[in-house]
């Protein structure tokens, strides 16, 4: 099987460059994800660094540009991929070494939308709150984000304003929290997203949905906040 | 040549060595308190393999069905299969109610009943009144709860400003000339340089080490690195012998299915489409003690029942529960299994099979957290300044097996514990105490250990010489921890394995990375998580030859049955030891009378 990986290291290399690999036959498994491949490649050339940890699609750190798409290495089949097999580190995020990427611009639009419960109170010690099914209901398909960065990384929006656009991932955040019928600063929530880069630079081009590995719909979730605005302001 | 004089200092009330479920509750503590606390991980935090437990947490909170904390208390003794010690198991059950409602009030997204309350599911394990009728107890979000809790306790910590050193690996913990504990020698993983967190307080919450074994449910970074750090302090570790094997991980990749799938319903059937857990737990059945289930599956395979052309599995039934029970309740495995197995468990049943999977013993602690060693005077004397919690730490609330539902809840309770007598123990010990030299150059040569000189002039990367490869190495002893000290141990099979894993670890001395960057240097990473594998499988497997009995997890064909009499005890293993030694275990809980040792069935 033939790959085509994305090499750099600043120590080393003074631009990038592209690198083949071959995995033998006999080294590749049934049901084989893209992951165990990287892992027997890794065996072959130890300086070939990508993170990985679970293995199963819940931790989010190897999310990687696989054949033009964003995605994990760990829950992507070996046998869906056309060779070579190309692989990039996520697209529009400082590069550090080969595939990984600096997330550390990405964890800070995250922190920015404040990711916790905001109460005016804190409830009584040794009792639970009440949420009804339906306000739960509310934040499935929000709460289910493990962070990996596929969906900023594959957001033009966010490739030209980085700094100022949140970035699909933490919207999504910024919304879990917004229908949180716990959380009691929807207003000042929705009043800091109200600025011509934070939120609105979202053009609905819904790369972001196409590639969720976990099957999430971010533009969706922006398109609520939204609607959220518009109620608060009518 | 680095010298000690070019490593940046940086100073701490607290350090913190994980970030998973116990390090991050127990970072929350410290920084509401208005302490300067350091978290390393040698990840994101996100990435701790604490989001990827799925079932849930313990809690008696009768949102269900009726409940007590005792009732709790008594599964858990049972569950332990009479090692675990009582004071700390009635602490961690008393303490359950209180730690739900605390994640509740963080944030985290439960799953509801109809009323509003917290969703409660039967897990294994659980009845009331004291072996009773089946509980309802474990409390969850869906199929995701770790994932919900890890992230829940992550977005509070950045509230509260904890200071994160992510993607930074531990070396070695330093010593103060006092000989407590007093912080570590660290390096960044993404520029390579070292740095020394010295710190009045340390907390070891690294996790467990699933990696020792070929098939696991356990994430890559899970390599017992805390056991490493403490071993190499001339710390023992606890009850190493007892690991447990879940039930149901996907057969052969080792994926892990949830409990919670047969807690809504889900059974096991064998190549003849039997319920056969009935035979073996007549009560309980699918939802008896994991070592329980776990054997039964093994003799099952073992007799010619198992199912596939090899018959080397069996089949975990869910599609009888209907598809709004899937979707609502184990969404998160339902697109695992078809991820993974192409299989949508609404129509078909999994293939499943006993996997690696939890770390019962760990660093021995009391039930503050600290972390206690036999001493003249006493079996349990504490480590100044040195804590451990989750399943780094050995308390020891698991015993010889683990319940469902109770690791999440270990590292709540105890996360917050350690953290509390951290923060008295700061007011008391108001300063810092001189690093001990030695245990700096140690440390220091320690860190050195896998720089060579082989770069070539320009410094670029040469093609790989003929010499031991880490991944060699590795492969070649979880292979033979899986042979050797698997669900059923003979002292022929582990005697074999000790001498064994004894040969690989000798091999280590003559293997070389050949990656020498200091940037995001990974190969140098996987080299120093090997090394602590490897005191981890030694003291595994000598705890598990040692030990002439079958209790929990620990099942020895040659002595098929528990002995009270001689082995209600724990085993305590030093780096270098041939044989672990032994204290007793914790009968005497802290106000209610002692659960005695009696025959143990479900």
């Amino acid at each position: 099987m033939r790959f085509s990986i994305y090499r750099y290291n600043p120590e080393w290399d003074e631009q990038p460059f592209v690198q083949d690999f071959e995995l033998a036959d006999d080294k590749i498994e049934s049901g084989m994800m893209l992951l165990g491949a990287l892992i027997k490649l890794k065996e072959q050339d130890e300086t070939l660094s990508f993170r990985r940890s679970c293995q199963e699609g819940v931790c989010g750190s190897d999310g990687m540009n696989i054949n033009g798409t964003n995605g994990l290495a760990c829950i992507t089949p070996l046998s869906d991929l056309k060779q070579p097999i190309e692989l990039r580190p996520l697209p529009g995020m400082p590069v550090i070494r080969d595939l990984i990427v600096n997330m550390e611009p990405f964890f800070k639009q995250y922190k920015a939308v404040k990711p916790w419960l905001i109460v005016d109170e804190e409830p009584q010690p040794e009792s639970e709150r009440i949420q009804s099914i339906e306000d739960r209901e509310k934040l499935d398909g929000l709460y289910e984000c493990i962070l990996c960065g596929c969906c900023s990384a594959a957001c033009p929006s966010y490739w030209w304003n980085p700094d100022r656009f949140m970035g699909p991932a933490a919207l999504l955040q910024a919304s879990r929290f917004i229908q949180d019928s716990r959380d009691e600063a929807k207003a000042e929530r929705l009043e800091q997203l109200d600025d011509a880069y934070k939120l609105f630079r979202c053009h609905t081009i819904m790369n972001c949905v196409q590639v969720c590995p976990k099957g999430l719909n971010p533009t969706k979730a922006i398109g609520k906040i939204k609607q959220e605005m518009l109620k608060q302001k009518l | 040549m680095q010298t000690l004089n070019d490593i940046p200092i940086r100073h701490f009330d607290a350090l913190i060595i994980g970030a998973g479920g116990a390090g991050l509750r127990a970072a929350l503590q410290l920084a509401n308190a208005d302490l300067n606390v350091a978290v390393v991980s040698k990840v994101y935090p996100t990435r701790s393999h604490t989001v990827a437990a799925q079932g849930g947490i313990n809690a008696a909170l009768a949102n269900v069905l009726p409940d007590d904390w005792h009732w709790h208390m008594f599964d858990t003794v049972k569950g332990s299969d009479y090692l675990g010690d009582q004071d700390a198991i009635e602490f961690m059950c008393r303490e359950a109610p209180r730690a739900v409602y605390e994640l509740e009030h963080f944030g985290i997204p439960f799953s509801r009943l109809d009323n509003g309350n917290i969703y409660q599911r039967k897990f294994g394990g659980q009845s009331q009144n004291f072996g009773g009728d089946q509980a309802a107890r474990t409390c969850a979000a869906a199929d995701r709860t770790g994932h919900a809790m890890l992230h829940t306790l992550y977005q509070k910590n950045i509230q509260a400003k904890t200071q994160f050193f992510n993607e930074h690996f531990a070396v070695d913990l330093l010593k103060s000339e006092q000989g407590g504990i007093q912080g570590a020698l660290i390096f960044s993983i993404e520029t390579g340089e070292p740095v020394i967190i010295d710190a009045r307080t340390t907390l070891l919450s690294t996790g467990g080490v699933g990696q020792l074994f070929r098939t696991c449910t356990n994430a890559l970074i899970n390599t017992g690195d805390g056991f490493g750090m403490a071993l190499r302090a001339g710390l023992p570790i606890q009850d190493m012998e007892f690991f447990q094997f879940h039930p149901t991980g996907i057969a052969g990749r080792g994926m892990l299915i949830t409990e919670g799938a047969r807690g809504e319903g889900g059974y096991l059937v064998n190549a003849d489409g039997e319920r056969f857990m009935e035979r073996y737990a007549p009560n309980a059945k699918d939802l008896a003690s994991r070592d329980v289930v776990s054997r039964s599956i093994f003799t099952e395979v073992k007799e010619g029942r198992g199912c596939g052309p090899e018959k080397d599995f069996v089949y975990l039934k869910l599609d009888h529960l209907g598809a709004e029970v899937i979707k609502k309740r184990l969404p998160g495995i339902r697109d695992m299994s078809k991820t993974f197995l192409g299989i949508d468990p609404i129509e078909e049943a999994i293939p499943i099979y006993p996997t690696a999977h939890y770390t019962m013993g760990g660093i021995p602690t009391d039930i503050n957290g600290r972390v206690v060693v036999p001493s003249k005077s006493s079996p349990e004397q504490a480590v100044n300044g040195l804590y451990a919690a989750g399943e780094s730490a050995c308390v020891s609330v698991h015993g010889a097996n683990r319940l469902g539902g109770n690791s999440l809840l270990d590292i709540l309770v105890f996360g917050r514990a350690a953290a509390d007598h951290m923060i008295e123990y700061l007011r008391e010990n108001t300063y810092a105490h001189k690093f001990d030299k030695e245990s700096l150059q140690q440390a220091i040569a320690h860190l050195k250990h896998w720089d060579t000189d082989e770069n070539s002039e320009d410094g670029s990367q040469q093609p790989q010489q003929q010499s031991e490869s880490i991944s060699q190495l590795r492969d070649e002893l979880r292979a033979v921890m899986e042979q050797h000290c698997g669900v059923f141990r003979t002292k022929e099979i582990l005697a074999e394995g000790v001498e064994k894993i004894k040969a690989i670890v000798a091999r280590f001395p003559d293997a070389k990375i050949h990656d020498q960057s200091k940037v995001f240097n990974t190969a140098r990473v996987e080299a120093f998580e090997l090394e602590n594998l490897g005191e981890c499988a030694l003291a595994t497997i000598i705890s598990a030859l040692h030990r002439e009995e079958s209790r929990g997890a620990h099942s020895r064909v040659d002595f098929d049955s528990r002995d009270d009499q001689n082995w209600m005890k724990h085993s305590l293993f030093h780096k270098g030891d041939e044989k672990p030694e032994y204290k007793p275990v914790r009968t005497k809980p802290l106000t209610v009378e002692s659960f005695p040792p009696i025959e143990r069935t479900y």
